[in-house]
């Protein structure tokens, strides 16, 4: 038999059960909570750190760090939301740690597990992608994927939240804890810096489209 | 209606409320901005398509595999037990008596080691001077973070144009201020695992003053740089930081407890 899928208002109360049983010690009832929302903060992690490895570390603290600070949870928002922006905050840091590590380093390692997959956290781009590169995927992926890699861990947790994750600027603010305005100007900057980098190669493909001429 | 900025139809896409309307009218009668809006519509939707790698339906029994065991045992009450639910209790699971067993004589153990042993023991001071080291240097640290804090903060609310309406660059201020912010976070998280809750909570309120300064412009308009200033009066930061920030440097020169006596830092810092 197929099981129905719960609604969210039947999700977000029976998050609320969870959370209480948990703090009452019982283990079990959070682990109902990682295997509910695991997937949705896999997909924002992936997103603002490029790279699955880099993505499941940030999943495993940012449910580490629900549990430890659950008790200042309260209900106050639905856990799903909640540790998303624990994962968004500490997605933060470990990009700042890495960009700092990687300007440190003499040469930056770009080779990555799996041969398509870019290191998107490197800071310093080396130039344009290899032929073999390019032969494997299209060139505007290759250059979305480094013209990401290019904005700042800030601006790109803004990006990811507004437009991937759909979040609200109060929301973006507070986990760059900053003000609203702060934070607006850093969902500006970032589709700014993206503009800039890709227009040539979207307008290109556009162009391409029209002529029927698109590989 | 002049044309809108690119921030605005950026924020119209996003289908941001204020203006809405305005902006709808003009750009049915602006194919300029209509072609600006349909560029910025093709480079989001390019992005889109950007692949996330599936994780496997079994992703979240994964995730629990690997942190469980990392997970901190929850600290449980003798009550919890006469207030869980009938059916999660069985009383007569032979892992229950066996764990009642094991409860009796570990009691049992402990009174007899009672009876045996002399009273009076001292504690070994070790301990306590490692925990007494780690607070000095904690608080040398922190102290000296404060200051450096303090200086980029001074700084900023100093800076003004050369000239009226000319641009101020704050990039210097910047950057010291993202270096700060990671001993920021670090600091604050000590301070709350050493349960200082008002010292974590100064360190929270600077965090976001430090952030607020580092995704500014590195250019801000005067104007922009009388909210950044505003910002930080409105917090009594500056403040703040400099009464803790001293009060903490003299106790790691001095190397010793608290000047007031009773241990009063705390008190002090609660009262700023």
């Amino acid at each position: 038999m197929k099981r129905m899928r719960p609604s969210v208002e039947t999700t977000v109360e029976s998050d609320a059960i969870a959370v209480e049983r948990t703090l009452t010690g019982d283990r079990e009832a959070f682990r109902i909570l990682v295997e509910r929302h695991s997937r949705n903060v896999y997909r924002l992690a992936y997103r603002m750190t490029g790279n699955q490895h880099d993505a499941e570390e940030v999943v495993q603290e940012a449910f580490l760090r629900a549990y430890q600070k659950l008790s200042q949870f309260a209900s106050r928002a639905n856990f799903g939301t909640w540790v998303y922006r624990i994962a968004a905050n500490y997605a933060i840091d470990r990009m700042r740690q890495k960009k700092s590590e990687d300007s440190n380093r003499a040469l930056p390692a770009r080779e990555t597990q799996e041969g398509a997959e870019i290191d998107l956290m490197s800071t310093v781009p080396d130039g344009a992608p290899s032929p073999e590169r390019l032969a494997q995927s299209s060139q505007l992926a290759v250059q979305m994927r480094l013209a990401l890699s290019q904005l700042t861990p800030a601006e790109r947790t803004a990006f990811v939240m507004r437009h991937w994750g759909g979040s609200g600027i109060e929301e973006i603010a507070d986990a760059l804890k900053s003000s609203s305005s702060a934070a607006k100007n850093t969902v500006f900057r970032s589709v700014q810096k993206l503009r800039k980098a890709l227009e040539p190669f979207v307008e290109q493909r556009g162009q391409a489209r029209a002529m029927g001429t698109e590989l | 209606m002049k044309h809108p900025k690119e921030e605005e139809l950026i924020a119209y896409h996003d289908g941001e409320a204020a203006g809405r309307e305005t902006i709808a009218t003009h750009l049915g009668d602006c194919p300029e901005c209509q072609a600006e809006l349909e560029r910025i519509d093709a480079l989001l939707a390019a992005l889109n398509t950007i692949p996330v790698p599936e994780p496997g339906e079994d992703y979240g029994q994964r995730v629990w595999q690997q942190i469980s065991p990392r997970l901190p045992q929850r600290r449980r009450y003798w009550w919890d037990f006469l207030f869980s639910e009938p059916n999660t209790v069985q009383w007569l699971a032979p892992r229950r008596w066996v764990a009642a067993g094991a409860i009796a004589a570990l009691v049992l153990a402990a009174f007899i080691a009672g009876r045996l042993t002399r009273p009076g023991t001292p504690i070994a001071p070790v301990a306590v001077d490692q925990t007494k080291v780690r607070e000095r240097i904690l608080v040398m640290a922190v102290g000296e973070h404060l200051g450096r804090s303090e200086m980029v903060l001074v700084e900023l609310a100093n800076s003004g144009p050369q000239s009226a309406g000319q641009q101020v660059n704050i990039s210097g201020e910047q950057r010291r201020a993202e270096n700060l912010l990671e001993e920021n976070r670090l600091y604050r998280q000590t301070a709350l695992e050493q349960g200082d809750s008002a010292l974590a909570g100064l360190l929270d309120e600077l965090e976001r003053v430090l952030l607020d300064v580092a995704h500014s412009p590195q250019q801000v308009t005067p104007a922009q740089l009388e909210g950044i200033r505003l910002r930080i009066e409105a917090r009594g930061i500056l403040f703040k930081v400099r009464v803790v920030g001293k009060e903490l440097q003299q106790r790691g020169e001095s190397g010793n407890a608290p000047a007031q006596p009773n241990g009063s830092a705390k008190n002090e810092r609660n009262k700023v």
